[in-house]
């Protein structure tokens, strides 16, 4: 029997005690037989309780039950087997759906910068144009029964750009008007084609772009496809865009 | 949503079924029998895999569960009836006593075979018995015994001394009598 220290041998074996508690409990078991010996029987109980405690184990096949209806509750078997074959289809057709963007969106940089290639090599042509006029009665017909194809100039006399003149070129084996308009000494390239089916992927509807100081906008209409391109700003390339826009429209 | 549910389910399989053995174990030790234990675990399982969406993250799962099984053992037909002959309240508020035996406990315990303290942990009354096996058997600190039998801390205390006392002299009039 201890000496009234039952209540904290309780907590000393069950490991409740706080520091302070366990060093004045151990300072007294070491003097006191009576509180060791009770200390010991306690300890003695608490580690036959523990093994009586697990004398009785689940059946296996009773255990196998609730992991089948846990599991059950994260969906059923077959979606589960499946989902990571959803994800592969899935990710692969994100794949597909990128490449062809990236695929397009490469298509369209590589014909703008073909383009602006033309529009360069035109300009450091001794004769960058075949047909030297800044009237657009004189460049218009020059390309007729040269082109299978016509379309309208617009009038720039009220405008600050400057018709310079107008040559045949090919692009993508298919010949196409190259017109060269001048703003303020800036030389812009307007490339006029037959809208096929290659030339529609590309951005329809206006799109300017930025690319090596050049700005370029291209869009379709009438079943032709327009290409402005020039080391002009992007504003005056849009205004001469709106231009031919309003001509073609006419 | 449908995801957070069955992430909800894989973090609860995961946290939840290491604890399987030992609330079995703790049912049969409240039922005494082997059908009644696997229906509280079954039942137990499910009203917590349902509820732990609402569980608190980081609050104490293993004592969660052990209150909803108690709970749930309370208002079965063997728990109403072990209510209904066993009030909880007799102790509550009781002084701490020591244990009291004309001969050491330890000479006691050590005539006393495991099936003599199994027999004496059967003998005791749910309340007493619980508490001796959250704590001894299961390791639970008297704060998680707290919060799974949803009692303040010193009823812990108090409850777990009295219940120790109890198998004490359980075992000890075992000892005595098989001595006599």
């Amino acid at each position: 029997m201890s000496c009234g220290w039952g209540e904290k041998l309780d907590r000393y074996v069950d490991s409740e005690l706080s520091d302070g508690e366990l060093t004045e409990v151990e300072a007294h078991l070491r003097t006191c037989p009576t509180c060791a010996a009770d200390a010991l029987s306690r300890l003695q109980l608490k580690r036959m309780n523990q093994a009586v405690g697990r004398r009785f184990s689940p059946r296996p096949e009773f255990r196998q039950k609730i992991e089948q209806s846990v599991s059950a509750a994260k969906g059923p078997r077959w979606v589960r087997g499946w989902v990571p074959i959803f994800a592969a289809a899935a990710a692969l057709v994100l794949i597909l759906i990128s490449a062809t963007v990236w695929l397009q969106s490469s298509h369209s940089e590589q014909a703008l910068s073909e383009l602006a290639d033309l529009h360069v090599s035109t300009l450091a042509s001794a004769n960058p144009v075949d047909v030297v006029s800044s009237d657009r009665h004189t460049v218009k017909p020059w390309f007729q029964g040269k082109l299978p194809f016509t379309f309208n100039l617009p009038e720039v006399q009220n405008s600050p750009f400057k018709l310079t003149g107008g040559r045949l070129d090919y692009f993508q084996q298919s010949p196409g008007a190259h017109l060269l308009f001048e703003v303020r000494k800036h030389q812009i390239s307007v490339f006029i084609f037959q809208n096929r089916a290659e030339l529609s992927r590309l951005n329809s509807g206006a799109s300017l772009r930025r690319k090596l100081a050049f700005s370029s906008e291209t869009w379709a209409e009438g079943g032709l496809r327009y290409f402005v391109v020039g080391d002009a700003s992007p504003s005056d390339i849009h205004d001469l865009c709106e231009l031919l826009k309003s001509a073609s429209r006419l | 949503m449908v995801t957070d549910r069955r992430t909800d389910a894989q973090s609860f399989e995961t946290l939840a079924m290491p604890m399987f053995a030992s609330l079995y174990s703790f049912a049969y030790w409240l039922t005494q029998n082997r059908e009644e234990a696997e229906d509280l675990v079954q039942e137990t399982y499910l009203k917590a895999l349902k509820g732990f969406v609402s569980f608190r993250q980081g609050s104490n799962l293993r004592a969660w569960m052990y209150r909803i099984l108690r709970n749930t053992f309370l208002t079965s037909r063997t728990g109403l009836s072990v209510k209904m002959t066993e009030p909880l309240d007799l102790e509550e508020g009781a002084a701490l006593l020591p244990a009291t035996s004309d001969t050491p406990e330890s000479v006691l315990l050590a005539r006393a075979d495991q099936q003599a303290v199994q027999n004496a942990l059967e003998r005791l009354p749910v309340p007493f018995r619980e508490v001796i096996l959250l704590c001894d058997m299961e390791e639970m600190s008297y704060q998680e015994i707290a919060e799974a039998l949803g009692i303040p801390i010193g009823t812990v205390m108090s409850r777990l001394s009295r219940a120790r006392k109890s198998m004490r002299e359980l075992l000890a009039t075992k000892v005595h009598g098989a001595s006599k």
